[in-house]
């Protein structure tokens, strides 16, 4: 009697094990493609890094689709996005689809061979009907057409607060002599000029990044913005020299910028501009993207009115009108029937309509028509985008992971070192030497 | 998946003890076939093999693959010897880290110990006892990233919302950059440790302070040592297994410090450690190699921390 129960107990073990293989054993993807007419089903795991308020508006844009053909969504939203990516890619478990940290990151998945190649799924010539060729060019790494862009946003934008410009009898400049003369005039007249924060956690210095990008574009032009972020233009040659010294004059030097280069260190981005809405102002300009209308009336509540308390201006340039960009974009590591249709959807005026309407965001489909803008603001900044010369997508994004990050850290040097101009350039060219070579 | 997942629990919840069960009755069945005399030599090395097999896999397999990457290229293809290493060393941030690695050694355990035995000693003797030392223990029960997130908000720059800085000014200071400088903003990052883990160091002191005999300290003061001569002579010396205890703990700790700064500063400033230096390398730069080297020279230096904690083990255990 006492040899039968290990006996059973091995048959109940085996009996486990088998369930266990049998489970394991999931169903081959992409089996096949549904016949037309008939809902997909399934599912489509999706990584990407909207969370709370932004994953809600992502959801119900894609919501449509999901419910047209029946398929299940599986979102992960992380703020953290690049390293939980990279996990999965590399462990061999992406998801079907997810948002990419930044282009310089797509050409680096690009060249695994980690992302899809979306030049059969997408009708790239329809798409080119609808998008400026320069959002499909910058979802284009080694001729593979691997990123599309959801929503884009316009950086280069000077923000003041019209109520206090007309107080003090300020103008809008037209050209960069005027701009220039606007801020020596706030300046001799008692007050800092420029509101600057770059504090942002671990990615502290980007918003520094952004100055530097439209100082290269407007004094040197677009081919060596181009040679720049590809690497063959090194940090310290007189361009982007120049553009540090222009960026420096201002921003790290306490007679231009509210509470000097400490305070420009120590505040998060979107306090930056809080400067304007003070009474009376602490500075009359802020350098930022699009997106910070959001931060000024989170902040200001009441007191933030678009086209009253603020507004906006492009940078100005000397001889072209020329505008920096930033995107959020969509790549497709797993090759279903679920992420070709999803993928087909996203490039559609009908999907990013959903987000505009929602505020924040700039459609680069140019069918969204301008009237589903929620205010006049966020309209101006898409006519804008649209009738621009140059436009260029954000450099320090296109850059080599370690070059982005190096020039981020190399903005915090800067501005509490100036002087230390020729170190700092000299060091960015050393990763610059690496950063291109991997 | 939902029913995989469902089938997954069962498994582990009824698999996991039923396999244990069988390796154990299996193990008794193979020793029974054998002759008894080799039985007892047998025996032990049977019921070790299945620890020892899971150190294997998640502890020895790991670490020899580390050691491995480290040898090559960014995406493990090629074999490249020493350079990562090479490459480490060159680097003048590498250094500057290595220092930051020391500060944090010397001041997070040092202090953290300290006024761990400062409190333990202090509280051991008032009623209300339980309440300070558990006030003191909270903090250990935060995840770093909070603290993290709590003290920047103390440091912050603005005196409105920097509690640290709104003390400043109340002495009629400037408000402070408090991370800008190096290395200032390193010690600013160490009182955060020190604040989640003094507690920790507290609680396992006073439990080394009830153990030594009252009779003990009695018969010292009845022969007229002072409290001090109490402490330094007696109560110290006792204690010192106990301290080496904590301070190894601790130490590893600090080794391992990647949170805090991560969340602070972001490495900025010249604030890096060897864990956000080995995350930079990792997901930042892509960098295999670099990065398994960067964790095979951690390594090698807790190793003989964690020597030296197992050989007073060791003394302490041959002294009972």
């Amino acid at each position: 009697m006492r040899r039968r129960t290990p006996k059973a107990i091995v048959a109940a073990g085996f009996a486990l094990v088998l369930a266990a293989c049998q489970a394991s054993a999931s169903p081959s993807p992409g089996a096949s493609i549904a016949p037309s007419g008939e809902p997909l089903g399934g599912t489509v795991s999706i990584l990407a890094t909207w969370t709370d308020a932004e994953q809600d508006i992502f959801l119900s844009m894609i919501q449509p689709w999901a419910d047209a053909n029946g398929v299940t969504i599986e979102y992960e939203g992380t703020r953290d996005l690049n390293a939980v990516l990279t996990t999965q890619v590399e462990g061999g478990n992406p998801p079907d689809l997810a948002g990419l940290p930044g282009p310089g990151q797509m050409a680096q998945f690009a060249r695994t061979g980690d992302l899809v190649d979306l030049s059969d799924i997408i009708d790239l010539d329809a798409m080119a009907q609808s998008y400026n060729e320069g959002w499909i060019a910058d979802g284009t790494v080694d001729d593979q057409f691997v990123g599309i862009f959801i929503k884009v946003s316009v950086k280069g934008l000077i923000w003041y607060n019209p109520t206090q410009f007309a107080a003090a009898g300020y103008e809008v400049p037209s050209d960069w002599a005027g701009f220039e003369a606007l801020v020596e005039q706030v300046k001799d007249d008692g007050t800092t000029p420029w509101g600057v924060g770059v504090e942002s956690g671990a990615a502290s210095g980007w918003p520094a990044t952004d100055w530097i990008e439209d100082f290269v574009l407007r004094q040197s032009g677009p081919e060596a913005y181009d040679a720049w972020w590809q690497g063959d233009l090194a940090w310290t040659s007189p361009e982007i020299r120049s553009a540090f010294e222009a960026f420096g004059a201002w921003a790290a030097d306490a007679d231009y910028v509210a509470g000097g280069p400490n305070q420009v260190l120590n505040l998060n981005f979107g306090n930056g501009g809080d400067c304007l809405f003070a009474d009376p102002p602490g500075c009359y300009l802020h350098h930022q993207a699009s997106f910070i209308t959001g931060f000024f009336e989170d902040n200001f509540p009441d007191v933030a009115i678009a086209g009253e308390t603020y507004d906006f201006f492009a940078m100005p340039g000397d001889s072209f009108a020329g505008m920096t960009t930033g995107g959020d974009l969509f790549g497709m590591f797993r090759d279903t029937p679920q992420s070709r249709s999803l993928m087909q959807y996203l490039t559609t005026a009908e999907a990013q309509q959903v987000w505009v309407e929602a505020g924040g965001a700039i459609s680069p489909n140019a069918d969204v028509p301008l009237d589903v803008y929620p205010d006049d603001t966020t309209r101006r900044i898409a006519d804008i985008l649209n009738s621009a010369d140059v436009v260029r997508f954000d450099a320090s994004d296109k850059m080599p992971d370690q070059m982005n990050q190096a020039f981020w850290s190399a903005m915090l040097d800067f501005i509490q070192n100036p002087g230390n101009l020729d170190q700092i350039l000299a060091d960015l060219d050393a990763v610059q030497a690496e950063a291109y070579a991997n | 998946m939902d029913v995989g997942v469902a089938v997954l629990a069962v498994v582990v919840v009824v698999g996991v003890p039923a396999i244990t069960v069988l390796y154990a009755l299996a193990t008794e069945w193979v020793l029974g076939v054998l002759p008894e005399r080799r039985r007892p030599s047998l025996r032990p090395w049977l019921w070790v093999l299945p620890g020892f097999a899971f150190l294997g896999v998640f502890l020895v397999y790991p670490a020899i693959s580390t050691v491995i990457l480290s040898l090559q290229d960014a995406r493990s293809e090629n074999w490249v010897g020493l350079e990562n290493y090479i490459d480490l060393f060159g680097q003048g941030a590498f250094w500057q880290t290595i220092g930051n690695t020391v500060l944090w050694m010397v001041f997070f355990t040092g202090l953290a110990v300290i006024f761990g035995l400062i409190i333990a000693v202090l509280s051991d003797r008032v009623r209300y006892e339980t309440g300070v030392k558990a006030l003191i223990f909270i903090p250990m029960a935060i995840s770093f990233v909070a603290a993290g997130v709590i003290w920047n908000f103390m440091y912050d720059f603005d005196p409105n919302i920097g509690t640290v800085n709104a003390a400043v000014g109340v002495v009629g200071g400037e408000p402070q950059s408090w991370f800008t400088e190096w290395p200032r903003n390193t010690f600013m990052l160490i009182i955060v440790g020190i604040w989640m883990w003094v507690g920790f160091a507290m609680v396992i002191l006073s439990a080394g302070l009830k153990g030594i005999s009252a009779e003990l300290l009695e018969a010292a003061r009845m022969d007229g040592a002072t409290e001090l001569q109490v402490f330094f002579r007696i109560i110290l010396p006792l204690l010192a297994p106990t301290i080496a205890v904590v301070g190894t703990t601790i130490l590893i700790t600090a080794l391992k410090t990647f949170d805090i700064v991560y969340v602070m500063t972001g490495g900025n400033f010249g604030t890096d450690v060897i864990g956000t230096l080995w995350y930079q390398e990792r997901f930042v730069n892509r960098d295999a190699g670099a990065a398994a080297a960067v964790a095979v020279l951690l390594v090698l230096t807790i190793i003989p921390i964690m020597l030296l904690n197992i050989r007073r083990f060791q003394a302490q255990e041959a002294t009972r």
